[in-house]
């Protein structure tokens, strides 16, 4: 066991890159299955006749398949319809159509649990459907939905790391090179690789709590 | 956020995704000889995993090995000194997803050239033969692969063809595949298996740096390896077959083999062309 | 689509297998070690609380697959043998029963004190209040959290295809690697994952409705 070695600079450098790589595709993704988880969750609720129901069976579907599935049907799959992604376009891709599905259900969760009364008043002062959804509904569904939400982010980050198997260079894969190279840095890199997860995952915890005492308030 | 607000967020992660969509496919189907030409820049595949053939070094974040050279002595020869090289890399898995997707140019991936594949993308001639066989640990009871009886396990690379041929020579055997050769490796040292199986000369390059482990036994078979383009790019597959057969001609092509196995023991250069 | 199902029917049926048995040993194991943990967490011993703490805070933040590689990788080379099957499972387990902890701990911290002190009040130790009283009324709570991360573990076992683990989704890499027909493996791989986890997910959504009255 070479703990010296193991934590050189250039080994830190690189697993560093890893992590920058798992941030980057993290960060995209969550962005963007929040807006879409969002959408999704209202139009699940809404009850529109055939779409929520379709929309539905969709999330549904999404849900229960394994994330690996979903990864290498976009990366090994899409390109039998002529949809060729590159490996961080589509580990961002699959990332977020799980995730999306994942998030819907928490938005559809915290919007019903919003008395309806909100909802009839909110129309009944003239507004429309999506604006009372956005202005009066979402707000206060918000309070309950945060943490949810926060832990499913911290569940999208570390799932980041099955995007190893299509070779996105993020921590996992980098930690794998290098101790792939030298057996002797094995449980240095591992524990120096759940540390930096750990680490990144924690932080984003702690800052669900700090909401979650927010909005209590 | 207000109702127009939303719609053109949505419009533009969707401009977005359908750029992404068609981005791939252009570049895929273009005639790629063209394109290299145009746009002064190329993409091969390569491995990043195994010493002496395609390896990344951490330090400096560069890919070293025999056929990380040939793809750019390749790449001179064909198109110019002003060309950017780029090097993308691939796993036994990987390497035939990332060369449907346009995602690169050409494979130079330690790709054993066999009619299923042939089926799928267009191969250059043999640059290569190396020959399939294991390696086991020093000291290890098993010295050839008909010795891995029943209550054996041996570790292959998924997507490889080694797999299926190690499961004639040891039918008896219990074949685990991993997804590249690094966990392969890991995975034998843990003493996940008895054996690990692949392509001589990706073996070489494991034991090169691993003096505990050794190969056992003669290869088993015969393994070509052809440089692997998509179907439909006969001009860069020309191309290459014709920079190929000058660089043997006129020597270069065995400098490179000397220079990267040169080293190992009993390496006959007329063995491998 | 069909002929490669008629073809590998074998390997199809082996791998949902081994998803199945692996799910049942880690859904088995992570109740109980969460149950153990969850306990500690809320036990007024001071080093259970923190051993408990720091268990869940540890395993709750770090990637299944890490945790996974651990058992396959570094565990066989410095301590005992330990098949990918095995390494998968245990990896499983000790995942998710990080989660288990948490919701377990939710839904006996939500029965009211009142509970607790009448009970006592009423004679019983610790643990009687706890398994007569306190339970029955917190497993309501539970069970649609619990649901939840159940169809989770089911479908985090594909992990077992980074460790040859001989489940689903090591036999759907396998398969559509030697016959390059990746899409129609992949549906019928993904259609197998529905047969095993939409039936849990309708059961999950009939609990839920009928314990939220």
């Amino acid at each position: 066991m070479d703990w010296f070695g193991a934590y050189s600079w250039i080994n830190m450098r690189y697993l560093l890159q890893g992590l920058l790589v798992t941030i980057q595709v993290s960060v995209i993704s969550i962005i963007l299955s929040f807006i879409i988880g969002a959408v999704l969750g209202v139009v699940r609720y809404s009850k529109i006749k055939y779409v929520s129901a379709i929309v539905g069976f969709i999330i549904d579907l999404v849900r229960n398949l394994p994330l690996l599935l979903i990864i290498f049907f976009t990366y090994f799959g899409l390109p039998t319809f002529g949809i060729r992604l590159d490996i961080m376009v589509a580990a961002i891709t699959a990332l977020t159509v799980f995730e999306s599905a994942m998030c819907a259900e928490i938005f559809r969760s915290g919007i019903k649990a919003v008395s309806p009364g909100q909802m009839e008043a909110a129309r009944a002062n003239g507004m429309t459907y999506v604006q009372a959804m956005f202005h009066v509904v979402f707000p206060q569904a918000m309070k309950l939905m945060i943490p949810p939400l926060l832990s499913q982010f911290v569940s999208l980050v570390k799932d980041t790391s099955l995007a190893t198997i299509i070779v996105l260079p993020e921590m996992l894969y980098h930690a794998q090179n290098i101790y792939g190279q030298n057996t002797n840095y094995l449980i240095p890199i591992f524990v120096a690789l759940a540390g930096m997860y750990w680490v990144v995952c924690f932080s984003l915890s702690l800052l669900a709590k700090f909401f979650d005492k927010r909005m209590s308030a | 956020m207000k109702k127009s607000k939303l719609l053109t967020l949505i419009t533009l992660i969707m401009a977005t995704a359908l750029l992404a969509v068609g981005c791939g496919k252009s570049v895929a189907d273009k005639n790629i000889s063209t394109r290299v030409e145009e746009e002064k820049s190329i993409t091969w595949g390569v491995k990043s995993d195994l010493r002496l053939v395609g390896l990344l070094n951490i330090k400096d974040n560069k890919l070293e090995g025999f056929e990380v050279d040939l793809a750019k002595a390749l790449t001179k020869r064909m198109y110019g000194d002003d060309v950017k090289v780029n090097f993308v890399p691939v796993t036994s898995n990987t390497r035939m997803a990332l060369l449907k997707n346009g995602n690169i140019d050409a494979l130079v991936a330690t790709m054993t050239i066999l009619p299923e594949r042939k089926k799928v993308v267009d191969f250059s001639d043999s640059y290569f033969t190396a020959g399939q066989t294991i390696i086991v640990k020093k000291g290890s009871k098993i010295t050839n692969p008909q010795e891995l009886v029943a209550g054996t396990k041996v570790i292959g690379l998924q997507g490889s063809n080694s797999v299926q041929n190690i499961k004639k020579v040891a039918p008896l055997s219990q074949v685990l595949e991993l997804p590249d050769a690094a966990q392969a490796f890991s995975a034998l040292q843990s003493g996940q298996a008895d054996a690990m199986t692949s392509d001589n000369v990706m073996l070489y390059g494991l034991v090169s740096d691993n003096p505990n482990y050794q190969l056992a036994g003669k290869p088993f078979t015969t393994e070509e390896y052809g440089i692997a383009v998509n179907k439909g790019q006969k001009d860069i597959l020309n191309k290459i077959n014709k920079t190929l057969a000058a660089m043997k001609k006129d020597g270069s092509y065995n400098k490179l083999l000397l220079k990267w196995f040169g080293q190992i023991p009993g390496f006959k250069v007329g063995d491998v062309q | 689509m069909i002929e490669i199902f008629q073809t590998y029917t074998a390997e199809f049926m082996q791998g949902m297998g081994m998803t199945i048995f692996s799910s049942l040993l880690a859904f088995a194991g992570s109740i109980i070690l969460g149950l153990v943990c969850a306990l500690f967490e809320i036990s007024p011993i001071k080093p259970l609380k923190i051993i408990g703490t720091v268990y869940v805070e540890i395993f709750r933040n770090i990637p299944l697959l890490v945790v996974t590689m651990f058992f396959y990788i570094v565990i066989p080379k410095y301590v005992m043998p330990m098949s990918g099957f095995s390494a998968g499972t245990i990896g499983l387990t000790i995942y998710t029963s990080a989660f288990f902890a948490e919701v377990i701990k939710a839904g006996i911290n939500s029965v009211p004190t009142g509970q607790w002190e009448a009970a006592r009040s009423n004679g019983m130790t610790y643990l009687q209040a706890m398994h007569h009283i306190v339970f029955p009324q917190a497993v309501r709570i539970i069970i649609p959290p619990l649901g939840n991360q159940t169809i989770t573990l089911v479908k985090n076992s594909s992990v077992l295809a980074f460790v040859a683990g001989f489940d689903l989704m090591y036999q759907a890499n396998q398969i559509s690697s030697i016959t390059f027909q990746q899409v129609p493996t992949y549906f019928i791989v993904g259609i197998l994952y529905l047969i095993i986890t939409m039936p849990l997910s309708y059961l999950m959504r009939h609990l839920e409705n009928k314990l939220e009255v």
